[in-house]
């Protein structure tokens, strides 16, 4: 890998809606490992934000610990970013989303972040439906602490130790359905045809957005007796594939009748499913959960969108706050003065 | 038999069930005396159950408004079969003891030296009352109603309470204010009243109690409507003993001061979180981007936020922490109280951490600290840990009526909007520029170009960028230091008062007293009545950590300081020897951790006895502090 980030950029780049060119959505140079499936995350996110049109700084992105919450470090430079305490990202992103409703929230976890120390808090931040994208990239073991098994670990996986892992995994994702998520998506870090419109409409929903992205640990679990290697997981994918079509586009591909069905967002936006081995409704919660679990069964792991409620309410409906970020409130509305304090204290006499 | 004799002197206690309903006529008889002028301070000691248990409610009545507890009691008023023994046990001698005759007293219990009284509550309700729930609800009514007559409380006073108390339940008045005549008439017909303790309007009242038009009220609500006049618009908290009531009361008060007028949509947000790790996250990002967040809770809640309190340290992002403390360490005793919170506190977390303290000691206090924390959280970009107990949270007290100045604004302290984003040449989020330790920040969303940096627990340079760099770690940590030191220049002073009479002991030592929070009150209380027998002692109330130099050249200037304070290990004393360059050995620690607040009489007593021996006080079992 390289340690130098080049500055030069061709003077033609593109550029979005916006005026911002790819590079402005960049972060610093990675250093995690060389071929780190997070790596292609970041690039996702990146190219997602870009595409999407969202001034960079009006993104907040927030991490926890571990070799995933590193990666905010290396995308969106222009954003303010957050690395907080192990496990515990999702009450910090609701902290900084109650402060300030108008910005773009983007935590990224990883399985041992959300799974294990932060499985509390984890739940909690779907209940709660929280305005966020959420990104687990789930590895399956501790990168930083030398490959030690997750609580995504499956059954039967080795460790790069030589250890069979024993106990049950636990499915983010059918555990977030279970919980009330609102928009649910599975994808895998070498599938970025999928991985990035996933992201796309994940940013454009109004709620909870989890997307668990499969993204192997080159150095502790890419062996053979992991089932989460690269080649395991290729062949274990069952891909569903998708387009997002923001808004205010023109719908501009078309395909064979009866290949694609379109999934309409609460702000006009268009996701196009494309036809998959698995067939089943987005809009439905147990049929999500039902196909997940036919596929584990089959030792299939089921990639897409895999629930979306468009009728979402995000935290703040539930809370019932003025629109008008917090944070941004004047001491005029803040304070109630003097004269109010004067009929408190008569009032406790 | 002596009879104990005072006006506006004394100490009553009512021994009840919980779950009884008695909560609401024992408050109506302390605010009766209340609104008559006389200085008054309610405490309910309570078990950590809903009901069925044995709870007290003690109503100290004091001229010269001396709030906090004297020790004993002068007339206790026994609802509670259960714990009748002991309670008839801890009546003063002399004094009196009102019990319910329905069933004969257990004549094993009699003492010889104080007056039992008894009123057959039970029969009364029995006779006068259909319903069940009546019958038990107004047996509390009845002996209030006795003790307006015994005590020469104003009827008229109870009969106005008792129309607020049901306002908008008009169809309850009556049979209370029935329940209270019955209880009045039989006292009347069967004792002669009023009794040698008694209450009377502008009897010797101290000048400076006449100065205020006083307001009840408990600390919990004055911290509440602190954070609402503090600007405070997040609040994220798990419920726990005793810190519950602050966010209740916040919600309650936000509901009518902070609804949009146009959208009758919130001002504010209250989380109950799922825990207070989570609680703390929450307040952390919401101050993080520009918010005013707090949270409350007591100790078990202050250990779960240690390791959030470190990265908000560390990475210096503002916070408030309310921790209404009580007895610990574990579970300890949920609802009692103690001030063992202090180190935990100044240095939660892991790593080189310290914390600014606030110790309210009124709930004027709690009002005024609570806007403070915020100015402070923000102006220090640092947490802000205001420590508060469950006698002053839980309990009313009498307190001048909160003030606030239309002309205050908030201090937001060093944050860069756009417009001087624009202006600045370069930004560096953890750059000293004006030497203070305190360095600019930015929020989230601010400039397109400008101020964006990363927040983080782990090391980083001056612009925020991730170093593992020793030497700009040791510079970081420094600066911190720096920062720590300028804060002694914005926390509350300590209060000093200096002794009427400058005099030294026998030994020729000039003597101090240092204390803070609930112990305040009786410790001056308790001084006042030393001096009366000739002993001097200049007072520092602490009311901010870290201590500023006024704190050490008061102990320097005083060969022996009592430190007094509600906790095991005497942890201030520990704190101040800690931080401060004084010979430790000077520090006496005069000490209360049963749970039930401290009384002067104690501490009185305990100096005397420090003062006669030379140093064993009541920490005998802890030779490495005597």
């Amino acid at each position: 890998m390289t340690y130098i980030k080049p500055n030069f950029r061709h003077p033609n780049l593109p550029v979005n809606d916006l005026g911002y060119r790819k590079s402005d959505y960049e972060g610093s140079i990675s250093t995690l490992c060389a071929g780190c499936g997070h790596d292609s995350i970041s690039t996702a996110i990146i190219d997602a934000c870009f595409e999407s049109c969202i001034e960079p700084h009006r993104i907040a992105k927030l991490s926890g610990i571990g070799c995933s919450s590193k990666t905010p470090t290396y995308f969106l430079g222009k954003s303010h970013g957050f690395n907080s305490v192990h496990g515990r990202m999702p009450s910090v992103a609701t902290g900084a989303n109650l402060a300030n409703r108008e910005l773009t929230y983007i935590g990224v976890s990883g399985d041992g972040d959300s799974a294990s120390i932060g499985m509390g808090q984890f739940v909690h931040v779907v209940r709660r439906n929280l305005n966020m994208l959420y990104i687990v990239e789930n590895n399956g073991c501790y990168g930083l602490t030398k490959g030690q098994d997750s609580a995504t670990a499956d059954v039967g996986s080795v460790s790069k130790s030589g250890n069979t892992n024993a106990f049950e995994p636990i499915d983010l994702v059918s555990t977030a359905l279970q919980m009330g998520a609102t928009f649910v998506g599975r994808s895998f870090s070498g599938d970025k045809d999928q991985l990035e419109p996933l992201i796309k409409a994940a940013l454009a929903h109004k709620g909870f957005a989890l997307i668990d992205v499969i993204s192997p640990c080159v150095t502790f679990n890419n062996h053979e007796g992991s089932t989460k290697n690269y080649r395991r997981t290729r062949e274990d994918v069952e891909a569903m594939p998708l387009d997002f079509v923001p808004m205010r586009e023109e719908i501009k591909a078309t395909y064979s009748e009866g290949t694609t069905k379109e999934v309409c967002m609460h702000d006009g936006s268009v996701i196009h499913l494309h036809k998959a081995n698995v067939d089943f409704d987005v809009h439905d919660r147990v049929g999500a959960l039902s196909a997940i679990q036919r596929c584990k069964e089959q030792g299939r792991i089921l990639t897409g969108l895999l629930y979306m409620d468009p009728d979402s309410e995000d935290f703040h409906v539930a809370l019932d706050t003025v629109n008008k970020p917090l944070s941004r409130l004047s001491e005029k509305e803040l304070c109630p003065g003097s004269k109010v304090l004067d009929s408190i204290n008569d009032g406790l006499r | 038999m002596r009879k104990l004799k005072s006006v506006n002197d004394f100490v009553v206690k009512f021994a009840n069930v919980n779950g009884s309903g008695s909560a609401s006529a024992n408050h109506m008889f302390a605010k009766a005396i209340f609104r008559m002028g006389i200085p008054v301070s309610p405490r309910n000691i309570f078990p950590s159950n809903i009901q069925g248990l044995p709870t007290w409610y003690e109503v100290r009545v004091s001229s010269k408004g001396y709030l906090g507890r004297r020790g004993g009691v002068d007339l206790m008023v026994c609802v509670n079969p259960q714990s009748m023994a002991q309670d008839i046990k801890e009546v003063d001698s002399g004094g009196y003891f009102i019990y319910d005759s329905t069933k004969p007293l257990d004549i094993r219990l009699m003492r010889d030296d104080i007056t039992f009284m008894g009123i057959p509550f039970t029969k009364i309700c029995m006779r006068e009352f259909k319903n069940a729930r009546q019958q038990q609800l107004f047996k509390n009514v009845v002996y209030v109603g006795a003790l307006a007559a015994l005590l020469d409380l104003d009827f008229a006073v109870l009969k106005d309470l008792v129309g607020d108390q049901f306002k908008g339940k008009e169809k309850l008045i009556a049979p209370n204010v029935h329940a209270m005549e019955l209880g009045y008439q039989y006292a009347l017909e069967n004792f002669s009243c009023p009794l040698d303790i008694r209450v009377e309007r502008g009897g010797n009242i101290a000048p400076h109690i006449l100065e205020f038009d006083h307001i009840l009220m408990d600390g919990n609500t004055a911290t509440a409507l602190g954070a609402i006049y503090g600007g405070a618009t997040v609040a994220a908290w798990y419920p726990i003993t005793p810190s519950t009531s602050v966010v209740d009361a916040f919600g309650k008060y936000a509901q009518r001061m902070r609804i949009d007028p146009g959208s009758g949509k919130k001002n504010y947000a209250i989380v109950q979180a799922e825990d207070e790790l989570s609680a703390m996250g929450m307040v952390i990002g919401a101050c993080w981007n520009g918010a005013r967040a707090f949270t409350a809770t007591s100790g078990p809640g202050l250990s779960l936020m240690s390791e959030f309190l470190g990265l908000a340290y560390f990475a210096e992002v503002p916070a408030v922490l309310v921790d209404v403390q009580r007895a610990g360490p574990s579970t300890g005793m949920p609802t009692r109280n103690q001030q063992s919170d202090i180190l935990a506190a100044a240095y939660a977390s892991h790593g080189d951490t310290k914390h600014i303290l606030l110790f309210p000691a009124t709930p004027r206090e709690c009002f005024d600290m609570a806007v403070e924390a915020f100015d402070l959280s923000e102006r220090l970009q640092t947490p802000v840990i205001m420590l508060s107990d469950l006698d002053l949270g839980m309990n009313d007290w009498m307190s001048p009526p909160l003030e606030w100045d239309d002309d205050y604004h908030l201090d937001r302290g060093k944050l860069l909007n756009a417009e001087a984003l624009e202006k600045a040449e370069q930004f560096g989020r953890y750059l000293d520029v004006d030497g203070d330790g305190i360095c600019y920040r930015t929020l989230p969303g601010t400039h397109p170009e400008k101020g964006a940096f990363f927040t983080r627990g782990s090391s980083r340079d001056e612009y925020a960028v991730y170093t593992e760099s020793g030497e700009e770690y040791v510079k970081n940590v420094d600066r911190l230091l720096r920062k720590f030191e300028t804060a002694k220049q914005y926390v509350p002073e300590p209060k000093i008062k200096l002794a009427k009479t400058n005099k030294k002991d026998k030994k020729g030592n000039k003597l101090g007293a240092i204390f803070f929070g609930t112990t305040a009150s009786p410790s001056y209380e308790a001084l006042e009545d030393l001096a009366e027998e000739g002993v001097s002692i200049d007072t520092m109330r602490l009311r901010a950590f870290p201590f500023n130099r006024d704190v050490d050249d008061f102990i320097n200037s005083h060969d022996k300081v009592f430190v007094i304070e509600q906790n095991r290990d005497g942890q201030m004393r520990r704190l101040i020897i800690n931080e401060c360059e004084i010979p430790p050995g000077k520090l006496v620690p005069i000490l209360e951790y049963s749970g039930t607040p401290i009384t002067a009489r104690s501490i009185a007593q305990d100096i005397r006895q420090s003062l006669s021996t030379g140093g064993a006080t009541v920490t005998t079992l802890h030779p490495e502090l005597a």
